[in-house]
């Protein structure tokens, strides 16, 4: 059940980049060219897509359990630590080069590009150097929460 | 050059974030998309499967969205083979060292107000937009 309430998630997911045309990378630099021929498109996919998302938040809270998982599994951090500062950075540069994040990247694998296909395999390239770095650090590895 | 689509950027966010409610209420996961992804290469099953089933959904939209929609909107690319591998692993490795991406910081974290994601997604917009700024209008292309 888990497994089948994720893909449908994911389903819905990847309908809304195409529907949006966030899998477009010439859309999201015009999204982020905001001195040259700006195209503000996205900023409504961020206001749609948090206040959808913030009703779904409100509920999930106060029910306090999800219907089929064991527990909420929600980041409550609150600190600030350069790790944060400096990959929010380095990914904001990757995006800005080519107009591509990672959710449109997956959903783009079957158009069957040759770029989206590049792409994704250096993601996951510059993902598996982040764990192989970190556990050459640490020596041992735990779970890794999603955000 | 692209034209101004409010609508179906609108309604694709909705169902951005309805997608995002759908898996925090069902499975109480959060829906980022570079910790889905870097979630699949572990040992454990369970964890496994449900990331395995969401990317299997976001695969199938292509197919779902020229069944019910017609054909895929247009997607294209303005940038050569040696950047688009730079930007892919700079957005592998930056998604994980900064816990998060456009879906992770951006929707689920802005929308339940965490301070952490605010100012990742805060920093992730100033360099890309800065990024654009350089690559576009100081470099030119």
């Amino acid at each position: 059940m888990l497994a089948l309430s994720a893909f449908a998630a994911g389903l819905l997911f990847g309908l809304g980049l195409i529907v949006s045309q966030m899998v477009n990378p010439a859309k999201v630099l015009a999204f982020l060219d905001v001195t040259g021929s700006w195209d503000p498109s996205l900023a409504f996919v961020m206001v749609g897509a948090t206040a959808a998302s913030a009703i779904g938040y409100a509920v999930a809270n106060s029910r306090g359990i999800p219907v089929l998982g064991d527990r909420l599994e929600i980041p409550n951090r609150r600190d600030f630590d350069a790790r944060l500062i400096g990959g929010a950075a380095l990914f904001g540069i990757g995006w800005g080069l080519v107009g591509l994040c990672p959710g449109p990247a997956v959903v783009m694998l079957p158009f069957g590009l040759w770029q989206g296909s590049a792409f994704v395999v250096a993601m996951l390239a510059g993902m598996g150097l982040f764990a192989a770095l970190r556990s050459a650090k640490a020596g041992s590895s735990s779970r890794e929460v999603g955000v | 050059m692209t034209e101004f689509t409010p609508g179906s950027a609108l309604a694709g966010g909705l169902m951005i974030g309805a997608s995002a409610s759908l898996l925090l209420n069902l499975n109480g996961r959060i829906a980022g998309i570079s910790g889905i992804v870097a979630g699949l290469f572990q040992r454990d099953l369970r964890e496994v499967s449900w990331r395995a089933a969401f990317v299997a959904g976001v695969l199938l939209a292509p197919l779902l969205y020229s069944v019910l929609f017609g054909p895929l909107p247009p997607v294209i690319f303005d940038a050569a083979v040696g950047m688009i591998m730079a930007a892919g692993l700079l957005v592998g490795f930056g998604t994980r060292l900064g816990s998060g991406c456009t879906s992770g910081h951006g929707v689920c974290g802005l929308s339940r107000g965490s301070p952490r994601s605010v100012l990742a997604t805060g920093v992730f917009m100033i360099t890309a937009v800065v990024t654009v700024l350089i690559t576009r209008h100081l470099i030119g292309q």
